[in-house]
């Protein structure tokens, strides 16, 4: 289903294509054959359980995680084999899962050393003068240490940098992981306010409900492969028959690679997020 | 008044190259996080090849070029590409034993390509050092003095010119948190490290000329003792603020000079404590400065981007293969022995001997580095109390070297809580660099006096009686050796398999994870070093007695590092890597005395080089060489069970031994 779709208009239709995509972290495969597209200007929710490989994918089109097999093409290029600075310099942001700000950095460092890269020493000033707008509350600790920021505050430092110098395409992984409920809506608002600047999203997250809201597509991963393609209304008809019951999911199983990476996704208990807007 | 500034004159150029080594150190710091001990070895090799060069005639300029502008970034390029872009992300012992291994192969391998021979009268890259240029208000001031300045200045004000315009100084920051989320900046973090690298080796390289000139020889001591004084002038400035790091690199320079002209000439307080006073300014900036302290590292977000770690612990094996490869090792153990006491040479059979003890003085390292993950570089120290003591009871109150023995490993452990307890709240690196203080204060300063280490003439240990029975012979003194080895290795078995064990092996996984279990990660960090320090007292008075004298140079503060990179290299994690560590050290050893004094150092160099392949295995090169070993072992059994039988019944082995990765199975598959 996933490559027909790819198949009838790439060029036209796909900002970002993966093609049989799969990956590895050492010994332990991570994803198998995963296709689907991101058209220009659209929002495609990745969602799926803990560990299903939602985070890996995100990697894999920042260019973090190398892809074992398959093709990734973004704005019609191949750019699987690139390193991840050289994605990002083509108009790809990635907000990384979890802390994605430099801590050791102060508010304003962390814009500038983006901003600087984005669009050059003389335009710093200008976007700088943006991102505050946008977020006057990092104006007035723009001298903080960004680790000592809150963590809504966090993610919108990572927010304004696109909000100020309008990406191509916004991969968010759980931005909303650990927040409290009021904070979200404010999250979810930035994204709106990106997506309205034309940028796409690829938005991964494990709230169902507030990411049917906001996307056009989504795509359901389960075990490192896409079980499901298709509009927010199927996906949430077909969560109770995707997901298994609690404790049969491969977290209770989960390989060292799970204990490593993800303590904080396995103390969410994701899983009932997902089932639930189905009941 | 004028007489301080009579004796601090000549402190201006020590001043400049150490600030300069000090900022070269703290560039390669903050963009690798590597604490680069290689730097020192790094501005000798200049040093050299712009000695080399002149001495051949070239002109000045044309080997200034050669040695500094070419070779130093060239160096730096070449250890960030193949080395230490792989370590940035690793834990800190990760970073330190690759460099160490540097800073001994480096000064050996310069050696074995321009000679032994010494290298007198080391040129001045401009102006004459001796020749009075001007008077500045009335006091001298030297063509050393006026080079040295002029260099720093122009060097170190181009620098900042570079940070200012280029955002580099931000970048560099960005890199040593998270290089792959500086990548997502849009930044090549690689490119920003390589030219981290290239430009601190220039200033290595640099340093390493204008130092030359100040000493009548060039030797690799002055620069080793360089870079100990750079790390104070680091730490000064926080291993962060390059201003500081200048002020504070000038200002150990003239205090060396200052203090050595106020202390009584002659003394050993006077020629000991000159060198040892970067050291101790750095000791009491770690100890005392709290933001030194540990815990305050932040660690990589996108660390999770990583394969898994393997486990260092052995894997499941089929009984058969477990058994086979235990009746191997005692075949070996026992072939071992056998021949020592036979056939072997009576040369051979002291480097035998001398193996154990090392393995006994390495099994320190063992239970702090490999169980319970502390970097100490003063264990040769530890060894020498130990050493000294029995000496002084031998020969001061006729006492046997075997109540020596017991008495020095008290003496040394108590001495290592006077170490550790200061530094009770330090880990990883800052710790190493107190150790490493302290090594340094005790060689130059303590170990001098008659009362502990006697100087250059040193201690006689004899050989110690017990009863009718004699160890003053080869054999006899083989037997000891075994058995204090056996004693020795008892007890980490016996610590590594009770509580103390388990709780140091906690602390080594993670400290902030065992204080919540209730382990007073403070006390324990204490204990470690005592029960270590006290091995490596036992260790030493047993080395003392086998070689029947001792003097401080036996136990050389350099020693201390040769030592981590050996058990590191060969296996830090069992008992059995601080004897295969023992061995080949001495064997090692033994085989290139035979070869032409040129290569006498190869030893230095052949386990510097293997120091690097720590970086991919931390669990030491013959640890790894035996699990390659037997893992084929256990695929060859495998094979010949199924082709025996039709059910394969690989059932001892738990573990999928294909490690390829298209096989795992997907309900075993990982990552969110």
């Amino acid at each position: 289903m996933n490559a027909s779709r790819a198949q009838a208009g790439p060029e036209l239709a796909g900002l970002l294509v993966l093609e049989h995509v799969s990956a590895v972290y050492g010994p332990y495969r991570a994803l198998f054959d995963v296709s689907f597209t991101v058209p220009a200007g659209s929002a495609v929710a990745l969602v799926g359980s803990n560990g299903a490989g939602k985070s890996t994918v995100a990697r894999v089109v920042s260019g973090l995680v190398k892809a074992s097999g398959g093709r990734v093409l973004f704005a019609g290029r191949d750019i699987t084999r690139w390193p991840a600075w050289r994605v990002a310099r083509a108009g790809l942001s990635h907000a990384p899962e979890g802390r994605s700000v430099f801590a050791t950095l102060s508010v304003e460092e962390n814009l500038v050393l983006t901003f600087r890269q984005a669009v050059g020493r003389r335009g710093v000033a200008d976007a700088l003068e943006r991102a505050y707008q946008a977020f006057p509350r990092l104006q007035e600790r723009h001298k903080q240490l960004a680790g000592t920021l809150s963590g809504g505050e966090q993610r919108m430092l990572s927010l304004a940098k696109v909000l100020a110098v309008p990406q191509k395409l916004l991969v968010v992984d759980e931005l909303s992981l650990g927040l409290a409920p009021v904070v979200v809506d404010e999250v979810f608002g930035a994204l709106q306010a990106i997506r309205a600047n034309g940028t796409a999203l690829l938005v991964v997250e494990q709230h169902m409900d507030r990411v049917l809201a906001l996307a056009d597509r989504v795509v359901v991963l389960s075990k490192g492969r896409v079980v499901y393609t298709g509009s927010p209304e199927g996906a949430a008809a077909l969560a109770t028959t995707l997901v298994p019951p609690a404790g049969d999911d491969g977290t209770s199983r989960g390989g060292p690679g799970a204990d490593a990476g993800d303590a904080g996704e396995l103390g969410s208990s994701g899983l009932g997020e997902v089932s639930s807007p189905s009941v | 008044m004028s007489q301080l500034v009579t004796y601090a004159l000549p402190g201006i150029p020590y001043g400049c190259v150490f600030a300069l080594m000090a900022v070269g150190l703290v560039l390669t710091y903050k963009a690798s996080g590597v604490f680069n001990l290689a730097f020192g070895a790094q501005a000798y090799l200049s040093a050299m090849v712009f000695y080399v060069a002149v001495h051949a005639g070239w002109p000045k300029w044309a080997a200034f070029v050669v040695a500094v502008v070419v070779l130093g970034p060239l160096v730096g390029l070449v250890l960030d590409r193949l080395l230490f872009r792989f370590t940035r992300t690793a834990p800190p012992l990760v970073r330190l034993v690759p460099a160490l291994g540097l800073l001994i192969a480096i000064p050996s391998i310069t050696q074995m390509i321009f000679g032994i021979e010494p290298k007198l009268g080391p040129p001045a890259v401009f102006l004459n050092p001796n020749m009075i240029y001007f008077r500045f208000a009335g006091f001298p001031v030297d063509g050393n003095e006026i080079a040295t300045t002029v260099a720093t200045v122009v060097v170190v004000g181009g620098l900042a010119l570079l940070f200012r315009s280029s955002g580099l100084g931000l970048r560099m920051r960005a890199v040593v948190e998270s290089p792959r989320m500086t990548e997502l900046a849009g930044i090549d973090a690689d490119r920003v490290g390589a030219f981290a690298w290239i430009l601190s080796s220039f200033f290595a390289g640099l340093a390493g000329v204008l130092l030359a000139p100040l000493y009548a020889q060039l030797s690799a001591s002055n620069f080793t003792d360089l870079l100990v004084a750079a790390i104070a002038a680091a730490a000064i400035g926080g291993f962060s603020s390059l201003s500081l790091t200048l002020a504070g690199g000038i200002g150990l320079g003239l205090a060396q000079e200052i203090l050595s002209g106020y202390l009584p000439s002659g003394t050993i307080l006077s020629s000991g404590l000159r060198p040892a006073l970067p050291f101790i300014v750095l000791a009491v900036l770690l100890v005392v400065v709290p933001r030194f302290r540990l815990g305050g590292e932040v660690s990589d977000p996108l660390a999770a981007c990583d394969p898994p770690a393997p486990s260092l612990d052995p894997p499941p094996r089929i009984a058969v293969v477990s058994r086979g490869a235990r009746i191997f090792a005692i075949a070996v153990a026992g072939a071992l022995v056998g021949s020592a006491l036979s056939w072997v040479s009576g040369n051979w059979l002291f480097t035998i001997t001398q193996g154990l003890v090392f393995a006994v003085i390495f099994l320190s390292i063992t239970l702090l580095t490999g169980m319970s993950g502390q970097i100490s570089l003063c264990q040769a120290t530890f060894a020498g109390v130990g050493a000294f003591a029995a000496g002084q009871l031998a020969s001061h109150f006729g006492m046997s070297v075997l109540g020596g023995m017991v008495i020095g490993g008290l003496l040394a452990s108590a001495v290592g809580i006077l170490v550790a307890y200061p530094a009770r709240r330090l880990g990883g690196i800052a710790l190493g660099l107190v150790t490493l203080a302290f090594a340094l204060l005790m060689d130059n300063v303590i170990f001098p006096y008659s009362w502990a280490g006697n100087g250059a003439s040193g201690l006689v240990v004899p050989r110690p009686r017990l009863g009718p029975i004699s160890f003053g012979g080869g054999g006899a003194f083989f037997w000891l050796a075994l058995f204090v080895l056996g004693v020795a290795g008892g007890a980490v078995w016996l610590i590594r398999s009770g509580t103390t064990g388990q709780e140091l092996a906690a602390m080594r996984g993670s400290e902030v994870a065992a204080a919540t279990i209730g382990i007073d990660v403070r006390r324990l960090r204490v204990v470690a070093f005592a029960l270590s320090a006290a091995i490596a007292g036992v260790g030493g008075a047993l080395y003392g007695s086998l070689q029947q004298t001792v003097s401080p140079n036996d136990f050389a503060y350099e020693l201390s590092l040769v030592f981590v990179v050996v058990v590191a290299t060969v296996g830090v994690r069992t008992v059995s890597g601080a004897i295969e560590a023992g061995l080949a050290f001495t064997v090692l050893q033994q085989i290139i005395t035979s070869l032409p004094t040129r290569y006498g150092s190869l030893l230095a160099v052949v386990f510097g080089l293997a120091a690097l392949s720590y970086v991919r295995h931390p669990e030491g090169v013959v640890a790894y060489g035996k699990r390659v070993v037997l893992d084929m072992a256990e695929k060859l059994v495998v094979a010949l069970e199924r082709g025996g039988s039709s059910h394969g019944s690989a059932t001892g082995s738990g573990r999928d031994d294909g490690t390829a990765t298209g096989t795992m199975e997907p309900d075993l598959a990982v990552g969110p």
